[in-house]
């Protein structure tokens, strides 16, 4: 096992080479998380829910991947059934392969020593996963002496300066606080710094920000970047802010009613956005909205369908501008566009029908 | 029954004067003075742990002020007890910032978005039709009726709650983060709804948010908090158009834009020094310990909320007719003063 690091939060390195060979990351050609076909569905009294359907992506070392969609399109049960912390009335099949070793189906005691370690999680609501009974430091601590082997005393100051890596003031103070003393955003902050504190080489950041005003945001995006760049974590950030993606990503995964419709670099997908629904997002953004001098937002008509509704038909179609009949009777797949690293799927593509000459 | 009208004699929904609340040696809000007009939003917008949270939850009184005066339609009701302040529930909402956490897991969402009308009196098949409704509003299906809080998405959560605090026609709605977990166009079917109903109902609403743009659409007012006091207080294209005080310009600075290219190449400012501690706030002015700013004097003197250039600042760099730095231009400190940087002693 590695030695338990207590230097300074910064210029940290991960355990040697000499540790193992698991804990290098790889150069081969498989990425270090290599996600395929995930499905997920959620026995409930009225039937099956489908909530993930043949999700793949990869998540590479180094790497920051933002995953964006509709509210309730799967993102956090896809990201939570990474590492099988799904309820019991899920199902999932598919792939997830950590450094080639396969997670969906490992036994529990597999799964909770690549928790925390390998993939660390900061989870949407930061109420709902503290605990309440006891003191913020305390859980900090508990992560450090289940990982990292370390001692009361030892991961208790690291728990301090984890809290000052992230930004919460007087660390001192508020490692005897428990969640419901701390305001949303300190709470968010705790989170955080539970997650980064055994250096994961999958760091997966569901909302990290939402709670957090911008200045403090701008401050764990650094967080984030900083276990990128530095560390060589393959992070996969979930957020609903287009600024903090633009910020960050290097590459982007747009989900819609538990599928993927499209993905590819940031840049190319903010200039040229492919998928209709993909369009109107971006369409909906604040700055967008209020720069055309619409007295509106700009919202994308109809309510999102259960994906149970439409096996055979995209899932956009009805809410689709350029929707046509075989929308409705055919699920478009992700496909590469000639000479780009961006994948859409859909069967009329925005930019493509019409002759548009990008400026 | 006291006073609070103005001059042209209109009672506000909602004013607190000179609000302190604190919670053993925390000093989360330390004089704070607001009102809410009726068919108004009033954004309160800051750091984050600077008291947002705790002004909203003072003025629906979940928690009970340390000093000060909590009006609601003229009624002083600072002090008053659980029993007292009955009536008064059924004209004020909250939605909470932590939507998990605040809705029953035993309830289903029917249950949970009924349970105001409920407590009102409403008959069970009316409530099934308004609760029917409401969520078809807050763009939910009403199938979702028969599902429980832990099955649904954040942002599903999210909808689940403005829909239990809008369908009782509150006077006041007191928001905190309403849509931080919605996609962006949920979050425009929110706020159009938001701005809907509220130009339908004309409820008053306290908006608590992070967000600038949904500032910027939907409030008339903004108030800026920076460690449990108001920096700046003003119309809504004033603040935007020309923030005074150094904390607001800096945090108009820092929202990123969604343009990779024009993002990367933005320049931010960036906050030097620690964000300071409510139990031991700095001297002076709160905001000198990481202001680019400030002066000698701002770290001695407070700087009290005054009318200057249209709105309120609490800066003593800013003259009475609004003029003063813009630290996005880069300015710094103009004598030797420099930025503070550190606690103080
Ligand atoms: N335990 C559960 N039982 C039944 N359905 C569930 C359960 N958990 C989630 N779901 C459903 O699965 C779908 C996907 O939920 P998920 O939380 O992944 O959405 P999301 O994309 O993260 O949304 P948001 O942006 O709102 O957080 C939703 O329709 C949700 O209602
Ligand atoms: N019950 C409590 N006991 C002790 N301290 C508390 C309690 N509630 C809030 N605080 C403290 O009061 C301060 C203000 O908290 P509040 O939740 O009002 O902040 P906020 O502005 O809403 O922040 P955020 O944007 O992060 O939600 C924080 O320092 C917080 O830790
Ligand atoms: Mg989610
Ligand atoms: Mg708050």
């Amino acid at each position: 096992m590695s030695t338990p690091s207590t230097n300074a939060p910064t210029g940290r390195r991960r355990p040697n080479a000499g540790d193992g060979p698991e804990l290098v990351p790889t150069h081969s050609d498989e990425p270090l998380l290599q996600v395929r076909d995930l499905t997920v569905g959620f026995r409930t009294e009225d039937g099956r829910v489908s909530a993930v359907d043949q999700v793949s992506f990869d998540a590479r070392a180094g790497e920051l991947l933002a995953v964006v969609g509709e509210s309730g399109c799967g993102k956090s049960v896809a990201a939570t059934a990474l590492s099988g912390l799904l309820p019991h009335n899920a199902t999932v099949t598919g792939s997830v392969r950590l450094d080639g070793v396969e997670l969906v189906g490992a036994s529990p005691d597999q799964l909770r020593a690549v928790r925390g370690k390998e993939i660390a999680y900061i989870f949407q609501e930061p109420m709902t996963s503290l605990n309440p009974v006891f003191t913020v430091g305390r859980q900090v601590a508990e992560v450090l002496r289940v990982h990292e082997g370390m001692n009361r005393r030892d991961a208790m100051s690291r728990a301090v300066e984890l809290l000052e890596l992230v930004g919460i003031p007087t660390p001192r103070e508020r490692i005897k606080h428990y969640p419901h003393q701390l305001s949303g955003g300190l709470r968010q902050r705790v989170m955080i710094a539970m997650a980064v504190a055994c250096n994961p080489r999958v760091l997966v950041a569901d909302e990290p920000t939402t709670a957090l005003d911008v200045t403090v945001q701008a401050g764990i995006l650094d967080v984030l970047r900083d276990m990128r760049d530095r560390l060589g974590a393959a992070v996969v950030l979930i957020t609903h802010d287009l600024g903090v993606v633009a910020d960050v990503a290097d590459r982007v995964m747009v989900m819609y009613a538990g599928r993927v419709v499209e993905r590819g670099e940031v840049h190319e997908l903010f200039e040229r956005p492919r998928h209709h629904y993909t369009v109107g997002l971006l369409g909906a953004v604040p700055s967008a909205r209020t720069a055309d001098g619409q007295q509106r937002l700009r919202e994308i008509p109809g309510l999102v369908p259960t994906l149970a509704e439409q096996p055979d038909a995209c899932t956009f179609a009805d809410r689709c501008p350029a929707a046509s009949d075989k929308c409705r009777s055919s699920q478009p797949r992700l496909d590469v566009a000639p000479a780009s690293r961006h994948e859409v799927a859909c069967w009329h593509p925005a930019g493509t029908d019409r002759a548009e000459v990008p400026a | 029954m006291t006073g609070g009208r103005d001059v042209a004699g209109q009672t506000p929904v909602c004013e607190v004067v000179d609000l302190v609340k604190h919670f053993g040696p925390v000093r989360a809000v330390d004089g704070v003075s607001l009102r809410v007009d009726a068919a108004t939003v009033v954004a309160l917008v800051g750091e984050s742990g600077s008291g947002k949270s705790t002004v909203g939850r003072l003025i629906v009184r979940l928690l009970e002020p340390t000093e000060g005066t909590v009006r609601l339609a003229g009624h002083d009701v600072s002090h008053l007890s659980r029993r007292a302040m009955r009536p008064h529930r059924r004209t004020v909402s909250i939605v909470f910032q932590d939507p998990a956490s605040s809705l029953d897991p035993r309830l289903t969402v029917g249950g949970i978005v009924g349970e105001p009308l409920r407590l009102h009196g409403v008959a069970s098949r009316d409530r099934a039709r308004q609760v029917g409704e409401m969520l078809e509003k807050v763009g939910l299906r009403g199938s979702v009726a028969e599902r429980y809080a832990h099955e649904l998405s954040g942002g599903q959560r999210q909808r689940v709650s403005i829909a239990r605090a809008l369908v009782s026609n509150p006077s006041l709605l007191v928001a905190d983060e309403p849509t931080s977990a919605l996609d962006v166009s949920v979050q425009a079917s929110v706020l159009n709804l938001l701005a809907d109903l509220q130009r339908d109902l004309g409820f008053a609403c306290l908006f608590i948010t992070h967000d600038l743009s949904a500032v910027e659409y939907l409030a008339d007012e903004v108030a800026v908090m920076y460690l449990g006091k108001l920096a700046e207080q003003g119309p809504r294209e004033q603040i935007f158009n020309s923030p005074r005080h150094p904390y607001t310009q800096s945090l108009l600075s820092a929202a990123p834009v969604p343009d990779p290219s024009a993002q990367r190449a933005r320049r931010r400012v960036v906050l030097s020094g620690d964000i300071p501690s409510p139990v031991n706030p700095p001297s002076g002015c709160r905001f000198h310990t990481r202001c680019p700013v400030a002066v000698e004097r701002c770290s001695t003197e407070v700087p009290e909320l005054r009318l200057a250039g249209g709105s309120e600042v609490a800066c003593h760099l800013v003259a009475d007719d609004g003029t003063g730095p813009d630290v996005r231009r880069g300015d710094s400190a103009p004598e030797p003063a420099t930025a503070a940087s550190g606690e103080p002693s």
